[in-house]
């Protein structure tokens, strides 16, 4: 696949011939062969999370920030921070209306900040238009009133990371495929000293995307259709946290209560943990790494990793919930214009196709058309899997529509508490009866 | 006009003096370094100044937030006290609530037992005393956030230190779940607070410990007072006055603690380790709604001013005494 070089000519033929069209925006500024006259000095200031998979965001920092700066003729300054603070820091950017000008968005944020975000229909119907549309998922969540206030990104799908050759000595030749198999097999791991590793903290991705796909897989729900009725106080739902209750004691890790989104990377690499639910990080961090993360043979740890899709079937159904992210413009900020021209730079297919490559399927992007990529056909069997992924997902609110009291539930931790009080001993009925005050007070205030 | 002095000393050579004269008051800056309630209004202005703006202005914004429906990016109305009865029936708050009272109990005992037998050594002269005496204060001075984290380090739920070491010393067979139980972590918060403001105590109490005149223990020790009884009837009622100082700063600063649960435990594991400061955060400034979050730190105010007015109203009473 060729680089960058040859990517810059064939774009500025490309859109020499473009400029014969009359049009605006990055084609009338590349046309005109000369950067549009910003203010001498124009920063765009970019906040996004810290990337799990380190190379991407090296190539949005030192290759295509420099090289939308200088295609828009403004400096195109990337800040990554931890991701569980982006929510602080835009709730105080909003606040004193100061901070950066685009920020990143995680799964239906639009929604709970829809007063401070901008407009960005053009730019988003734009690119769907040319890449064969969104995913169902963007829709919901980053559709405000039928305009849309983000800008969808990618989408980090999940699954569970597992060690092939453990799990054959307990029998199982492939992963378990119902809940009921993935109780026995990690109940036997268990006592071999290789617990399934789960988190149920305070953490933006592994702990909801684990709770909330078990819920509604059991045939549980947060609200009915209407969003306005809290329905989460059913039988299905008290079954899925016994079933939690069950396995948190007899298959995994109890220390996960305390981990991060962290933890769990880190304990699988070290040989602690047999499987865990998690993105592609694990196994693509053990390839590039493979003199460092070696398994207890001395051979390099990911030639024994594989994947399997989670939820699992033996419930209702299987529902998963991946982490779909975009960007926002904000309102107060003073460079709107050249924030939306960034964001379209952004997702012209051979500006994004270095960012795609470089994940390895550990985000797909937003567009169905990235399935068809001649990456999938190269990239290792293990992480095939995460071609598809984005197609299934829900969001948060299920079954009404995801709204802002969707997220505050979701902020709030609301349903990732309820399993974790269960497997700390509160009663099934309890913590079940527990989440439905609290999201009574959220979605029937 | 000259003074009999200087008309003394001149009679041997004429005296220079340069006295002050009526007029060069107003050469002055116009009186105002003359004038001492001038002087004062605008020595104190700065720090005036700074308390409005960092103090006050926040803590009437916070006010004013948590009797609304502000949330972010939404200006809200007023909603009189809406927030805090939600916050007083949210069972996180009550368990935060008494997470707070609980740890700012315990921790301010072991401080003050920990600090002051630290004090009374370090009272006595030995070899390397100052080394000791400055070093003691490093957990007091490396930041926060520096510490805990190493803290965190070495509870870590799956690479903790101190697991490792009790498993290969035999003491235990599974881990301890330091941070994973809420129990076990609100007591590891408490021990790393402990850790870091001792050395606070410590200083303090040693100060106060200096003044105290060696002749009265020698005095008490003639008269066939053991060592305890020194302490009890000597030392501890004129170190009382210092110890409620160190005693309210630090009920303060642990009661509105933030930094320490926040790098430690981040309020869980399941909410069972907030504090109120950690608690409003999660609720303000994580979740968007401010003035719940304004309204559950507003909490903390009437406790601090009544344990504040308390020891005030007792040092007031000691020192009369």
């Amino acid at each position: 696949m060729s680089t960058g070089d040859v990517n810059r000519r064939h774009f500025l033929k490309s859109t020499g011939a473009a400029a014969a069209v009359a049009s605006t925006g990055i084609e009338g500024i590349l046309a005109a062969r000369r950067a549009p006259a910003w203010a001498q000095g124009t920063k765009l200031h970019i906040v996004r999370w810290v990337d799990f998979i380190p190379e991407a965001d090296k190539v949005l920092k030192e290759k295509l920030a420099p090289e939308a700066g200088k295609a828009l003729g403004a400096e195109i300054q990337v800040e990554t921070i931890n991701a569980n603070d982006v929510q602080p820091r835009i709730t105080a950017a909003i606040q004193s209306g100061a901070g950066a000008d685009i920020f990143f968005l995680m799964y239906n944020w639009p929604q709970l900040y829809q007063k401070a975000l901008v407009d960005v229909s053009d730019v988003a119907t734009a690119v769907a238009k040319e890449q064969a549309g969104f995913y169902g998922v963007f829709e919901p969540s980053f559709r405000v009133g039928g305009k849309w206030l983000g800008m969808p990104h990618s989408i980090v799908g999940n699954a569970i990371s597992y060690r092939k050759s453990w799990f054959k000595e307990v029998g199982f030749s492939e992963f378990p495929k119902t809940w009921d198999e993935l109780r026995k097999a990690t109940a036997a791991l268990k006592k071999k000293g290789k617990p399934y590793g789960q988190t149920l903290g305070h953490t933006f991705g592994d702990a909801p995307t684990w709770a909330y796909p078990l819920m509604w897989s059991f045939g549980g729900a947060e609200t009915d259709k209407s969003g306005k009725k809290v329905v989460i106080n059913s039988k299905d739902t008290v079954e899925s946290v016994r079933y939690m209750q069950a396995l948190w004691k007899e298959g995994c890790d109890e220390g996960g209560l305390a981990w991060d989104d962290t933890n769990n990377n880190r304990a699988f690499h070290a040989g602690d943990i047999c499987a865990t639910l998690n993105g592609a990080s694990i196994y693509i961090v053990a390839k590039r790494q493979k003199d460092k993360l070696k398994d207890e043979r001395g051979e390099p740890l990911f030639q024994d990793i594989d994947h399997a899709l989670y939820p699992l079937a033996g419930g209702k159904g299987q529902y998963p919930l991946y982490f779909s992210n975009g960007h926002g413009v904000m309102q107060y900020s003073k460079n709107q214009k050249l924030a939306k021209d960034f964001l379209r730079w952004l997702h012209k297919k051979e500006n994004f196709e270095p960012w795609f490559q470089a994940c390895e399927g550990y985000s797909v992007a937003a567009t169905t058309d990235w399935e068809k990529h001649p990456m999938w056909s190269k990239i290792d069997k293990p992480l095939q899997l995460f071609r598809t992924a984005a197609r299934e997902t829900r969001i948060f609110g299920y079954a009404g529509p995801s709204t802002g009291k969707a997220t505050e539930a979701f902020s709030k931790y609301i349903v990732v508490d309820m399993y974790a009080k269960a497997v700390q001993g509160m009663k099934a009925e309890d913590a079940v009866k527990w989440a439905e005050t609290e999201l009574k007070k959220i979605y029937e205030a | 006009m000259t003074s009999p002095i200087a008309r003394e000393a001149g009679r041997a050579a004429p005296l220079e003096v340069a006295l002050p004269r009526p007029g060069a008051r107003r050469r002055l800056g116009g009186g105002m370094l003359e004038n001492e309630r001038a002087l004062a209004a605008v020595l104190l202005a700065p720090a005036v100044v700074l308390l409005g703006l960092f103090i006050a202005y926040p803590f009437v914004m916070g006010v004013w937030l948590s009797l609304s429906s502000t949330s972010v990016g939404n200006p809200g109305r007023f909603v009189g006290l809406t927030n805090f009865v939600k916050a007083w029936n949210d069972s996180i708050f009550r368990t935060a609530f008494g997470n707070t009272f609980v740890y700012t109990f315990w921790a301010t005992i072991f401080k003050l037992v920990l600090g002051m037998w630290l004090a009374l050594l370090l009272n006595r002269h030995f070899r390397g005393k100052r080394l000791v005496r400055a070093s003691m204060l490093l957990p007091f001075i490396v930041p926060t956030v520096l510490s805990t984290f190493a803290w965190r380090w070495m509870f870590d739920p799956t690479f903790s230190v101190l697991n490792w070491l009790l498993y290969q010393t035999g003491f235990i067979v599974t881990k301890v779940p330091f941070l994973s139980d809420g129990t076990y972590a609100l007591w590891c918060a408490i021990v790393v607070n402990t850790w870091r403001g001792m050395p606070f105590f410590a200083i303090t109490l040693l100060a106060g410990l200096q003044t105290i005149n060696p002749d009265l223990h020698e005095a008490a020790s003639l008269d066939g007072a053991n060592g305890w009884r020194r302490f009890w009837h000597v030392t501890w009622p004129l170190l009382k006055p210092v110890t409620l100082v160190v005693v309210v700063f630090s009920v303060i600063q642990t009661f509105s603690d933030f930094q320490l649960i926040y790098v430690l435990t981040g309020g869980g594991p399941a909410n069972s380790t907030h504090l109120l400061a950690t608690y409003a955060y999660q609720v303000g400034v994580a979740t968007g709604l401010l003035g719940e979050g304004a309204a559950i730190s507003l909490f903390m105010l009437p406790v601090l001013f009544f344990v504040v007015w308390l020891q005030l109203r007792y040092l007031r009473r000691l020192e009369g005494a």
